[in-house]
């Protein structure tokens, strides 16, 4: 169905079915029970969900087919996010022709630092990528400031020409007149359901995101494009000059961050020079690596892991962690307390960072892996090959 | 010629820090073969134990001063220090004033104990498994290090100031015959360019005339050969590591009083030193400290006014231009070996 197979169908629909229900499904807990600060279901959240997830599925493209490690995605992102604001600036709210330019700028952005940086591989490549990110960022802070507004970051000023804008158009991001930031409330029992506008145009985008990428993954240029990772030297004497596939990988996985850059100024009409920097191009890679590069699946759910986790954990607190762990004798509760406390709250990105290294060392599959070896130990089978090429893998990740 | 001779001078300190963050670098990847994204966090941790010792040797006790009143009226407290008090004011608030000059000591020790932890532990486990790798695991590593001196010391610079005798500055146009406030440089940019020769020296003097460092560069030449010798090679390894850490761990000691250390200055060092290590040629250390110099150098030259009212902004990618326009004409750096990680 739709030119995927019954395996890849069944993913989309998965994946289709997590991000149309996700305002129900991450809101398992009523209002007003203890549990319910961890409910995730609110718009700005699910919204950086998808996004990231965009994100990361494009840089999936690039670093889980072809084994390229950018160090510099952040600056399609940003870029993403200046060209939808200046069409805010320049036309009205309407978020669709931001979203073309955010796609055809960094395209073209893509191009530029992919030509040039493509002639390395390895680490010269991750070092090339992070100088040119590294650039745009200052270059954005400082002699750019009339495009970008500086440290200020680029917004909207009553100013501004704004052409398109009539009386009746709304003041704030919209597609034809559907406000972004409205939300449709549902309420059932205890449980109050939040379905934001523009969680549902991320959402959309996201299935298309996702679709395109199961189509290139399984396309003969997807298979190129992992035998240039496999074996590059062979490739070359094959008579097959990589270059034109990696490049293409590259502005396509570009192409992505410069969407999720546009997505985020389509939720929030801000664009600040922050989002270009390396730290932002290492989370990408985080987000990726943890979730499993390589496959399908595992971006998404490593950039859902990595937002769903850090809201949680910085929520919470020693009080909650007492309330937790009241059952203990007073001694070891405050013990156990006391151990914990560092890798909450503001420690998130510590305990982030240790998990990422034990994913390195122990689980090069990411989370997908681990999910795969767990399914493994239930079903009890002898491993072989052929059996655990499940859905979701599709490709040894290395 | 006054301008260019004090571009000159600003440059090498900064300099001097990438050439020794980048020499470390370079020991590690020279030896080892792991590309150490790490590095600068070594050099923060280094800066930090600066921080630590003058809060050590800051101790103190309160006690009551009859003579004075607080605001209140209250009879005020008076902090003293354990060291003054032990060794009267005059030796007691020397040593306290040296603080970072000590701290040298006492980060040679932290920092070999935290080299050899970080390559047993972790990177040891990443010698044969690929660069990509190699980066991530050390990204990771970092962002754990500097998660927790955050933990520990905050998200705030930390201001460690230079021994009084190094406070302001010489005028170091006079001694070359020009006038009186030409060139102004503070004292302690001069004594961290010294210091930096004097590492740099070193390290290339152990690896050069010691029977160890003859083992080492034999090992980083052909590190199987070395083994079928009979030589412990990998133990020879581990301790350049060590030594790596602590040259990064003394830089960022001496660097604490030029720029307040915060938890994340090792990240922001570190881009700019892998920069500085692909122009000076992967695995080159002569290459590393040239590079770390031109470019500490170029940097300032571009920071210029007049250089800045040409092309604006070009202080800000000087480096990054630098680079790419390396890497794409002559990829193995300015000084690097024929045929070693040209990929």
């Amino acid at each position: 169905m739709l030119g995927l197979n019954r395996k890849d169908f069944l993913l989309f629909l998965v994946v289709t079915f997590l991000a149309l229900f996700a305002p129900i499904l991450l809101n398992p807990f009523p209002v007003g029970s203890a549990m319910a600060q961890f409910n995730a279901g609110y718009p700005d959240l699910m919204q950086r969900f998808v996004i990231f997830g965009i994100f990361a599925i494009g840089f999936n493209i690039l670093f889980g087919l072809t084994g390229y490690l950018s160090f510099g995605h952040a600056a399609f992102l940003g870029v993403g996010s200046y060209s939808v604001v200046w069409m805010y600036k320049l036309l009205d709210y309407n978020i669709l022709p931001g979203l073309f330019l955010a796609i055809v700028v960094s395209a073209v952005f893509a191009l530029l630092i992919g030509f040039i940086s493509l002639r390395r591989s390895g680490i010269y490549f991750s070092i090339l990528t992070l100088a040119f990110a590294q650039m745009s960022f200052s270059l954005a802070y400082s002699v750019l400031t009339p495009i970008t507004n500086g440290e200020t970051g680029l917004q909207v000023y009553t100013s501004d020409p704004q052409i398109l804008m009539s009386g009746f158009s709304p003041s704030s991001p919209h597609l034809f007149g559907l406000v972004m930031n409205d939300s449709s409330y549902l309420k059932f029992g205890g449980w109050e359901f939040t379905f934001n506008n523009g969680y549902y145009l991320c959402a959309v985008v996201l299935m298309v995101a996702f679709y395109l990428s199961i189509r290139i993954f399984r396309s003969p240029f997807g298979l190129m494009l992992r035998a240039v990772k496999s074996n590059q030297t062979r490739l070359n004497y094959t008579g097959l000059n990589p270059r034109p596939y990696t490049l293409a990988a590259f502005v396509i996985s570009g192409m992505y961050a410069g969407l999720a850059g546009g997505l985020m100024a389509a939720m929030d009409p801000l664009a600040g020079a922050e989002r270009m920097q390396w730290t932002a191009s290492g989370e990408v890679v985080l987000m990726t690596i943890l979730g499993g590069a390589g496959t399908l699946i595992g971006p998404i759910l490593g950039a859902g892991f990595i937002k769903y986790f850090e809201n949680i954990f910085s929520k919470i607190n020693d009080s909650i962690l007492h309330s937790w762990f009241a059952f203990l004798p007073d001694g070891l509760e405050d013990a156990v307390v006391f151990i914990i406390h560092p890798f909450i709250g503001k420690g998130w990105h510590l305990t982030l960072g240790i998990l990422f290294v034990l994913v390195v060392v122990f689980l090069p599959g990411g989370l997908v892996e681990g999910g795969q070896r767990i399914a493994r130990l239930f079903r009890r089978k002898p491993a072989d090959k052929t059996d655990n090429d499940t859905s979701a893998k599709t490709d040894p990740a290395e | 010629m006054d301008a260019i001779i004090l571009q000159i001078l600003n440059g090498l300190d900064k300099g001097s820090a990438y050439a020794l963050i980048a020499l470390g670098l370079t020991l590690i990847f020279g030896t080892l073969g792991v590309v150490n994204f790490a590095h600068g966090a070594l050099f923060m941790i280094g800066a930090f134990c600066a921080v630590t010792l003058s809060r050590i040797l800051n101790f103190s006790f309160e006690t009551i001063d009859p003579g004075k009143t607080d605001f209140l009226g209250n009879p005020a407290t008076v902090e003293t220090a354990y060291l003054e008090h032990w060794f009267g004011p005059e030796v007691g608030g020397a040593i306290i004033d040296w603080s970072v000059p000590l701290a040298i000591l006492f980060s040679i020790p932290v920092m070999l104990v935290v080299g050899f932890v970080m390559e047993r532990g972790l990177i040891k486990h990443f010698y044969k498994r690929e660069h990509a790798d190699q980066i991530l695991v050390t990204f990771g590593l970092a962002i754990v290090l500097q998660e927790i001196i955050k933990y520990f010391y905050g998200a705030n610079p930390i201001p460690t100031p230079a021994p009084d005798a190094f406070r302001g500055s010489l005028d170091f146009g006079v001694l070359l015959g020009f006038d009186p406030n030409a060139i102004i440089y503070p004292y302690w940019r001069l004594v961290y360019f010294l210091f930096a020769a004097v590492i740099i020296g070193a390290v290339f003097a152990f690896l050069r005339f010691t029977t160890f460092g003859m083992v080492v560069r034999a090992g980083m030449a052909d590190r199987e050969t070395v083994g079928l010798l009979g030589i412990n090679i990998d133990k020879r390894f581990t301790i350049m590591f060590g030594i790596a850490a602590a040259v990064a761990g003394m830089a960022g000691v001496m660097y604490a009083p030029i720029n307040s250390p915060n938890y994340h200055m090792g990240m922001d060092f570190l881009v700019l030193s892998f920069v500085v290590v692909v122009v000076g040629g992967m695995g080159s250390l002569p290459g590393a400290v040239l590079a770390g110099f031109l470019l500490g150098i170029l940097e300032s030259f571009a920071s210029m006014n007049e250089v800045k009212s040409i092309l604006p902004g070009i202080d800000q990618i000087i480096i990054y231009l630098v680079a790419i326009i390396i890497l794409l004409t002559r990829p193995r750096g300015l000084m690097g070996r024929k045929g070693v990680m040209e990929g």
